[in-house]
């Protein structure tokens, strides 16, 4: 976040801190400080009661054996250590065997929403911002669109596109195809892929083994036919909401950078290559993180159109979560799946930060 | 300084608003305490909520009307909620120290609730409690306390479709196994499956059931899923897929396997009496008539009940409002009220015989309760049974036994966890 931050504006000289604490209360910097505090009171208890408590409740859930009746502070409800983690990691079994799938439909569903997502915004916002292309108000609408629809109308909409008979089987068909039986097809798409180069049972060495409760050959199944649909629906719903980052960014880089590249011969892509797109690094820093965190934690599409189904291939993390907690009222397990996903997300974007910084480190040298 | 001592006296004030926030949860057992003490003097009016899912408008009416007719009777009144997604919100009732006083209750959170503790076993203070049918009882004791009434009953059947069936010249319907595959193959076409079932446990056990096997012990402490004969039964119906004669509903694009005998992709189906409403309402045309299920090799006749239950909380603010308004439910009248505005068959036997005598052609639902088994319900095994479903879904392709292992497996693992 350092980037940002150091485009907000010009930040405070380090000393300031260290001369305003040994300030009392009756100088003006003194009083200062303490009105600053009475103002920010009202949101600082706010974030306590609605951010830090939940969370630090749904800690103490995740290492206990409350079963969901009445307060988890209450007398009856014992600290269990680190069970609920213990039956997810290390204990084979149907939970870690779950977690392990959902990990993995997660993981494909990142892998393929994130990037696409990005680079679809980044074009359609290049494209929206052309001083010279005509109605651009209109599209800039239409492409922000999906964005300002709820997710709910959006999701039924898809079943409809992905079912059977749908417009998408419609299309395949009008070209000589046969569609798939999308939001029912649990197979891979790897393995898809795999079979029809004739590999179709696994090879020893992937089946026997695995991680999380699910051998390596499953591990490579790649998302499922129907995960396929959900990643279509993220991409279209999200992609118009980045295009508005990226806008604002494209409009702020100085035209007469532009203008001198063009005058030192440099063609579009050269333009694109060396001016645009570092200038964007903040903007695209963001939208990265914003994208990486929203689709670690992708729960209503979920929870909309497959319910995890079919054969558990569109579970995901925080989906399995909610129906740990509210199906099998395994409370203690469910906050400790949300744990686990908190620290992936984490670790996550901690990596993705060293990288960018480093680049820039690199190339500032 | 001072301005730590601001934050610390802050931090202090958000902490005791928390504090506060947290633990009125716990005060909530101390009122009810004291409420139910009073009202052995003075009759408890205080308001009633009624939490439940509802099938549609129809059912939603029913229900609220039911619930103005006992605020007339009784001068309670009665808060009816439609949920959109009952079980998360009685859960979040029961978190936050205020579960609605009556609700819909399905077997499987029975359990999970029963096994807590927070039910009250109203049945015994009720005369009504011996007139269900017994799977519908067995369904709802928990430790051999009848704890919750329940409210209807479903039963699977097996549906014709009769202009399918007189197409094909076939006489009797499918009495056992042999003749249901044999039909089943004279009822299949190219574009049209013979028999079509619900790719679930609960589409699929009570065949387990037909061949002399189980799906737990009778105490609810041992998966019994792995036998030889339930390895027989689900080898047969893999048999039929293989030969192409049953499909599931997802080989043929549908929902579930009453669509698909609906739309005529399928000539029979076994399935639930709720399918009555889907066909009247989506699929006024087709012919069909309900036959009791076919038997298994050795002559065994079993399907599957469904059911829900009044639940009623232990610790609420009016225990003995809410249990006279079970009371008043769960008469044969309400019942068959009930049944004739939005189709449910009666949970209690006086009311069955009504149901069978005005809705004929549904008789078979009410008479094969008399061998039916409830649908299978472990607290805590939602997930584990959603993994069973996802095999038995393969199973054209899967190995009975293997799948019947691991669902053994996960669920005694579910079993043993529990306890």
């Amino acid at each position: 976040m350092t980037v940002l931050v150091r485009r907000d504006g010009p930040r405070n000289p380090p000393a300031a801190g260290r001369i305003r604490a040994r300030r009392p209360l009756f100088t003006a910097r003194g009083r200062e400080a303490a009105a600053g505090w009475l103002m920010s009171a009202p949101v600082i208890v706010l974030l306590l009661v609605f951010l830090v408590a939940p969370i630090a409740m749904a800690a103490w859930v995740s290492v206990s054996d409350w079963n969901g009746i009445g307060s988890p502070f209450a007398s009856g409800v014992h600290a269990v250590g680190g069970q609920n983690y213990k039956a997810l990691l290390t204990q084979p079994g149907l939970p870690q065997q779950q977690l392990g799938e959902s990990l993995r439909n997660n993981l494909y569903y990142v892998i393929i929403v994130v990037p696409v997502q990005t680079a679809l915004a980044l074009g359609l916002a290049l494209i929206v911002s052309r001083k010279r292309l005509a109605g651009r108000g209109f599209f800039r609408t239409a492409y922000y669109f999906p964005s300002m629809t709820s997710s709910v109308a959006v999701s039924i909409l898809f079943l409809y596109i992905f079912g059977t008979a749908g417009v998408m089987n419609a299309i395949i068909g009008d070209l000589g195809g046969q569609g798939p039986n999308w939001l029912d097809d649990p197979n891979g798409v790897l393995h898809i892929i795999l079979s029809g180069l004739g590999v179709t049972t696994a090879p020893g060495a992937l089946a026997n083994h695995g991680f999380l409760g699910v051998s390596w050959w499953d591990w490579l199944a790649g998302p499922s036919v129907a995960m396929i649909a959900i990643i279509a629906l993220a991409i279209w719903t999200t992609a118009g909401t980045f295009m508005l980052i990226f806008l604002p960014a494209i409009y702020a880089i100085p035209s007469d950078i532009t203008e001198a590249a063009l005058m030192d011969g440099a063609n579009a892509w050269q333009r694109f290559r060396r001016i645009t797109l570092p200038m964007l690094r903040p903007a695209l820093f963001l939208v990265l993180t914003l994208g990486l965190i929203g689709t670690w934690q992708v729960f209503d599409q979920i929870y909309l159109m497959s319910q995890g189904n079919p054969a558990g291939t569109t579970l995901t993390p925080a989906f399995l979560s909610y129906l740990t907690s509210f199906s099998d009222q395994q409370w203690g397990q469910g906050a400790a799946i949300a744990f686990i996903l908190f620290a992936i997300i984490v670790v996550l974007t901690i990596a993705q930060r060293l990288i960018i910084s480093e680049r820039r480190a690199g190339r500032a040298s | 300084m001072r301005s730590k001592i601001a934050i610390a006296a802050l931090a202090a004030a958000g902490l005791a608003v928390l504090s506060t926030a947290c633990s009125s949860g716990n005060g909530f057992g101390s009122s009810s305490a004291s409420s139910t003490a009073a009202a052995a003097a003075t009759p408890n009016k205080s308001a009633l909520t009624l939490m439940f899912g509802s099938s549609g408008t129809a059912e939603t009416a029913a229900v609220q009307q039911a619930a103005k007719a006992f605020t007339k009777q009784s001068g309670i009144p009665v808060q009816v909620i439609a949920a959109s997604n009952l079980t998360q919100q009685v859960a979040q009732g029961f978190s936050g120290g205020t579960p609605p006083n009556v609700f819909y209750l399905d077997p499987l959170t029975f359990q999970s609730y029963a096994k807590d503790g927070v039910l009250d076993a109203y049945p015994s203070s009720l005369p009504n409690a011996s007139g269900f049918a017994s799977a519908l009882t067995q369904a709802f004791t928990y430790k051999s306390s009848f704890t919750c009434e329940p409210k209807d009953a479903s039963t699977l059947a097996l549906y014709i479709n009769t202009t399918d069936w007189q197409q094909a010249g076939l006489g009797a319907p499918p009495a056992n196994w042999s003749q249901l595959e044999a039909d089943a193959k004279k009822l299949t076409t190219g574009g049209r499956a013979g028999l079509t079932i619900d790719q679930t446990h609960s589409g699929i056990d009570e065949f387990f059931y037909q061949n002399g096997g189980t799906v737990t012990n009778a105490a609810g402490t041992k998966v019994d899923l792995d036998s030889a004969q339930n390895v027989a039964a689900l080898t047969f119906l893999k048999g039929m897929l293989n030969q192409g004669i049953m499909k599931f509903p997802s080989q043929m694009g549908a929902g579930f396997s009453g669509q698909a005998f609906g739309e005529n992709k399928a000539a029979m189906d076994i399935i639930g009496n709720w399918e009555n409403g889907e066909l009247e309402s989506d699929y006024p045309n087709v012919k069909f008539k309900v036959y009791p299920l076919p038997a298994g090799p050795s002559g065994t006749h079993a399907t599957l009940s469904f059911t829900n239950c009044w639940g009623v909380p232990k610790q609420q603010n009016n225990l003995t409002g809410a249990i006279d308004f079970v009371k008043f439910l769960t008469t044969s009248q309400q019942e068959m009220t009930f049944s004739k505005a939005f189709g449910v068959i009666p949970s209690l036997t006086t009311a069955q015989a009504q149901y069978e005598t005005t809705y004929p052609q549904y008789a078979t639902f009410v008479q094969e309760l008399a061998y039916a088994h409830p649908d299978i319900a472990i607290a805590g095994a939602t997930q584990a049974l959603s993994a069973f479903d996802s095999a038995l879904q393969q199973l054209a392709s899967g190995n009975p036994a293997s799948i019947l292992g691991t669902a053994q497996q996960n669920l005694q693992a579910v079993i043993n966890q529990g306890s």
